[in-house]
């Protein structure tokens, strides 16, 4: 089905802050964007200077930071200044611990007031802040504990009690964790966050910081292996800053909405860091998704940038479908809401069109990753949108499309790759290295992180092609990691999982093509000898695969197959999997995995 | 549909679910969404099952009602009298 460009008002009423495309790619530089930043008084750049200390040592220092929707609806409010308190205290809480610059500080925290003190507090004592998602399992959490040598953990009970504490010795380096409200004195080796906190100075001065210093460690999935730890540095914050302007269309004055979890990339760089540097007033909604509850938080707290993901809106588009009835979103006053944007994963045509007709403003789709630090390519408020792409790169950012070799990925001749120069030809999507947030390394594995570069390109992956007018549109990946809800999943650490089963003797994991988040964990699994495959095996394998790595990456699916598809070394085919499971040829699909 | 049932069906469409819930330790009116970690596309799963098990139409409206295991079998029973 074709869908319509849809153009913009040529006299919008707030004129956007990137109004002509081409002559903002070609006047931007990255030393430009440098300069729009404070820096610290003695030199040096540090984000969480950028984000706190430098409003509140303006006369905005009593500006509303943050605006927190509890789950009973209660709303509080934390002003810039004293959010500066709070980190100063937390800073001085970890200096008082003996953490101090480049060691690992991790969170397990839903949206609550503490996890913001702790971020930017974190940052204030140049350790390094490490999210990681609450619905993770036990296995993920411990697993990526390890592999990032984390030092401290701020957590609540329950989640310390239901993940963590079981696992703890396996975690010898966790020297301190630091529980978020009640519950800390009934939990041996832990302390409260709370007492930590009223018992330590709410001023500190940042020690120098190198643009270059370890700010933030996100891990990201790979096809196979371990999770992988991307290094960020303090710089990434000139990125952070100047894309929050040109693709989110962000200024001061604004309510600005991040619906994506801090345990993420996006609710890192987008939810917390840019937002701040740019002084806006930050909505923190501490509930789940309820599309009424949205909507009202959207009307209630006069929100004007709102930055969601696809399935949010697909799960919104059946709450409140475009043909109507429009009782819902109505019954809100939306009138203040000016921008609209999303990412994670490819948004579907039908739902930018959707935000047209219900929220009365299309939804403007982006595109960037864990290893990229700040959005990359996107559609701009003052351009034309082709419903279904991913839009055009952003200034500062040169983007290609490479051809691509028998396995699949960019080729590299002679240390060379070939650029696409026909329009609409597939090709894995590659950037030129060199802008600010771009990851620095994986943590303690400088192979994987060389894999990931080739002829001065980072090499993202992601299959797209771009259409004559220099518009991408995404494809799909080109290796076999799993997007589901807007998160990577690496099949590998699932089929690991499911093979600790006493009943399962190997596993293939994909994702299955779902309307609402985009793919679902499927895993296939063949049995051991004399097991037999009852649909009480199948619950016992879906509760195990949650127990284990929680509701974000455990299978929702669990097909039992004992001739799994295997290349002549014995792995497991997962595009052979894929491709029964669309009800794809497979022949020609085999040959490529054959190669392996 | 009497309440007793009606309560059987809400156990039996989030074990569907989820099915390593805990439901012995969960409370009538325990907010089982967090306490059994059900994520949004969980809890989307839960409302489909349970309205094709009861052949109840549930709204995006009413969804909002079904937080607890008690108000969700008051739910069932009201819309099936």
């Amino acid at each position: 089905m074709h869908w319509e460009t849809i153009h913009k008002d040529t006299a919008p009423v707030v004129p956007p802050r990137l109004s002509d495309y081409e002559g903002a790619r070609s006047a931007f530089t990255w030393s430009q964007a440098r300069g729009a930043l404070a820096g610290l008084p003695g030199g040096g750049l540090n984000m969480a200077h950028e984000a706190v200390d430098r409003h509140a040592a303006l006369d905005h220092g009593e500006k509303v930071a943050l605006s927190c929707v509890a789950r009973d609806d209660s709303v509080s409010t934390v002003t810039y200044a004293e959010l500066a308190r709070r980190t100063a205290r937390f800073a001085n809480v970890l200096r008082s611990l003996g953490v101090g610059r480049g060691d690992r500080v991790f969170t397990l925290l839903g949206r609550c007031p503490e996890l913001y003190t702790t971020v930017l507090g974190t940052l204030k004592n140049t350790s390094v802040l490490c999210p990681l998602f609450s619905a993770f399992g036990p296995d993920p959490v411990e697993q990526r504990l390890r592999l990032g040598d984390a030092q401290v953990l701020v957590t609540t009970a329950a989640l310390y009690r239901r993940k963590v504490a079981e696992r703890r010795t396996s975690v010898p380096g966790l020297k301190h964790v630091l529980i978020v409200g009640p519950g800390a004195e009934g939990l041996p080796d832990t302390a409260s966050f709370d007492d930590l906190m009223s018992a330590a100075p709410d001023t500190f001065t940042i020690p120098p910081t190198s643009p270059e210093d370890m700010a933030l460690l996100h891990f990201t999935s790979g096809t196979t292996g371990t999770p992988k730890g991307a290094v960020h540095v303090h710089e990434a914050v000139v990125a952070h800053h100047a894309t929050a302007a040109s693709a989110l269309d962000l200024r001061p004055e604004d309510v600005y909405w991040c619906t994506a979890d801090p345990g993420w990339v996006t609710g890192m760089s987008y939810g917390i860091i840019a937002p701040l540097v740019h002084g806006v007033t930050l909505v923190v909604d501490e509930g789940d998704y309820d599309a009424r509850r949205w909507y009202r938080i959207l009307g209630e707290q006069r929100v004007t940038v709102w930055y969601t993901a696809p399935t949010a809106l697909r799960m919104l588009m059946r709450a409140t479908p475009r043909e109507g009835p429009y009782d819902l979103p109505r019954a809100f006053d939306l009138s203040a809401l000016r921008f609209v944007a999303s990412v994670g994963e490819p948004l579907n045509p039908e739902a930018v069109v959707w935000g047209r007709d219900v929220l009365g403003l299309p939804v403007h789709d982006n595109w960037w990753q864990t290893e990229t630090g700040c959005i990359m390519i996107a559609n701009f408020a003052a351009c034309d949108i082709r419903p279904g792409s991913m839009g055009r790169p952003l200034p500062g950012v040169d983007a290609t499309v490479l051809e691509r070799g028998e396995d699949g990925r960019a080729r590299v001749v002679d240390g060379k790759v070939t650029e696409v120069e026909s329009p609409g030809v597939e090709g894995e999507l590659a950037l030129r290295t060199g802008w600010p947030s771009m990851f620095r390394g994986y943590l303690h594995d400088k192979e994987r992180y060389d894999a990931a570069f080739a002829d001065g390109w980072y090499l993202t992956g992601d299959l797209v092609r771009r259409d004559g007018d220099g518009w991408y549109w995404f494809v799909g990946r080109a290796d076999d990691v799993i997007k589901s809800a807007g998160h990577l999943i690496g099949p590998f650490e699932v089929e690991s999982a499911l093979m600790e089963h006493p009943a399962v003797a190997e596993a293939g994991v994909i994702g299955r093509p779902d309307p609402v988040a985009g793919n679902v964990v499927k895993a296939f699994v063949s049995l051991r000898p004399g097991v037999d495959p009852t649909p009480d095996l199948e619950r016992e394998l879906l509760a195990f695969g949650r127990r284990k790595l929680g509701p974000a990456v455990a299978p929702r699916e669990i097909a039992f197959d004992q001739k799994l598809p295997k290349t002549r070394s014995g792995k497991v085919m997962r595009r052979v999997l894929r491709a029964r499971e669309l009800g794809l040829p497979t022949g020609d699909l085999s040959t490529l995995e054959g190669s392996e | 549909m009497n309440p007793s049932d009606a309560l059987d069906m809400v156990r039996e469409s989030i074990s569907a679910v989820v099915p390593d819930a805990d439901l012995a330790s969960l409370g009538p009116d325990d907010a089982f969404r967090e306490a059994l970690e059900m994520d949004s596309l969980d809890f989307l799963s839960f409302v489909e099952v349970l309205a094709e098990r009861s052949g109840v139409r549930i709204e995006d409206e009413d969804t909002s009602r079904l937080t607890t295991l008690s108000a969700s079998a008051d739910f069932l029973v009201a819309r099936t009298r």
